[in-house]
């Protein structure tokens, strides 16, 4: 139980999916103008890394390795990935209309969300188990809620600043998340051993 | 997408009759690639990698390298098959053949480049969703034929990996000290460790970014003044 917690703060603090393994940034960069769709975001990937964690963990340990299909996995893991995210979408239309007008329009776009398949892949090269591969995509969203919320929050103060004018927009916000990043960095010196 | 310019020098090309292109209408495809829509400075894609793997110069080239092959293998192919496949399910048609060709570098690095190999991590398989590829197969291989696709495939790959090499080898200098392995200030030096740590590439990618948008908006304002100047001159 203490494993799987250490894994979760770690997970969501020290090793930052978008601060310090770059995971996710074009949400990060992209969705990230407002706090609202930024949570909105957040949580639609919550929904689908915890799932599709899980699902390729089955896929890649009762079909690919006992038919010595491991190298097959990349293809294997984003027609996964791609095909659950269509049937989530599918799920709450029918099902739950309220969440599907929430975070419908983030839907498609989490197929080429490269956290999604980061995860899945580092599930495999870190040889976790079910639990800790689900925990870990969990945590890892999670992770990268929290970094792209507060992300938001720092860019709607920047509407009020007045950089020089070739750092209007995009090349401003990077510099912003590199100081963030920086504040980040700082949990690295936390151990829990 | 700014396609239109693209496709308006190629049929400039197209005149000449005896090639499909000229070298001409080559080098402004290049250009285009490295410099008018630079897909990391300009179109803001592929991200990720740009971010991840520039700790070092060499690991920017060899990512680089790997999405050149990547983007002109899976743009000829879709070019070839863009009369078969049907526009409801083109996208995961595209994405297996992304993900074929990503299979193949992958296995290739990892038997002939073991250290690059490691070196990449998981981002040589992450290539699968590196937006570039999906972008060029949507917005130009879909739609043009296979020698034109290659081309634009080459000239996107060039301008990624130039744009990876120049935030790899700024960071590695400032960061490390060296560049491509080689020491370039002695033994005294001492680096400045926080440009090879995350926050570092953040920071330098927003410098370039900001670099680039003056060149381009100092490039466009010196066209647009001998054009005035033209102009003047026609009246």
């Amino acid at each position: 139980m203490t494993d799987i917690l250490l894994l979760m703060f770690s997970v969501i603090l020290i090793e930052n999916f978008i601060f310090s393994r770059f995971l996710g940034c074009c949400p990060f960069l992209g969705v990230s103008e407002k706090p609202a769709t930024a949570l909105g975001m957040g949580f639609a990937v919550t929904f689908v890394m915890t799932l599709s964690s899980a699902v390729t963990y089955a896929v890649y340990h009762l079909i690919l390795v006992p038919n010595k299909l491991e190298y097959f996995s990349t293809v294997v893991f984003i027609l996964i990935i791609a095909s659950l995210v269509q049937l989530i979408e599918m799920f709450m239309h029918k099902y739950i209309p309220a969440l599907y007008s929430a975070l419908g329009i983030y839907l498609p776009l989490i197929t080429t969300n490269c956290a999604v398949l980061g995860a899945a892949l580092i599930n495999i090269r870190s040889k976790f188990s079910f639990i800790e591969s689900v925990v870990f995509g969990f945590s890892a969203a999670i992770g990268f809620t929290l970094a792209i919320v507060i992300f938001a929050g720092v860019r709607e103060r920047m509407a009020f600043a007045d950089p020089p004018k070739a750092f209007r927009g995009l090349p401003i916000a990077l510099v912003a998340a590199g100081l963030l990043a920086m504040a980040f960095s700082g949990f690295v010196g936390m151990s829990f051993s | 997408m700014k396609r239109g310019k693209l496709t308006g020098s190629i049929t400039k090309g197209q005149r000449s009759k005896t090639l499909p292109f000229g070298i001409q209408s080559l080098l402004s495809v290049l250009k285009e690639g490295v410099i008018e829509s630079n897909p990391v400075f300009v179109q803001v894609l592929g991200t990720c990698p740009a971010l991840a793997v520039t700790t070092s110069a060499k690991n920017a080239f060899g990512m680089g390298l790997a999405v050149i092959f990547v983007l002109m293998g899976s743009n000829l192919l879709i070019s070839l098959l863009r009369r078969f496949i049907p526009s409801q399910i083109r996208i995961a048609s595209y994405i297996v053949v992304i993900s074929t060709f990503v299979t193949v570098i992958e296995m290739l690095i990892e038997t002939y480049i073991p250290g690059l190999y490691n070196s990449l991590g998981i981002f040589l398989p992450l290539i699968v969703v590196n937006c570039i590829v999906l972008a060029r197969a949507e917005a130009y291989a879909s739609k043009n034929p296979p020698l034109l696709a290659l081309l634009d495939g080459f000239a996107m790959g060039v301008g990624f990996t130039v744009a990876l090499v120049l935030l790899g080898g700024i960071r590695e200098i400032l960061g490390a000290g060296t560049l491509f392995e080689h020491n370039l200030f002695g033994e005294g030096f001492k680096p400045a460790t926080l440009f090879v740590k995350p926050a570092g590439a953040f920071i330098i990618f927003g410098f370039l970014m900001a670099g680039v948008a003056k060149l381009r908006s100092y490039i466009n304002g010196k066209k647009r003044n001998k054009n005035d100047k033209k102009e003047a001159a026609a009246l």
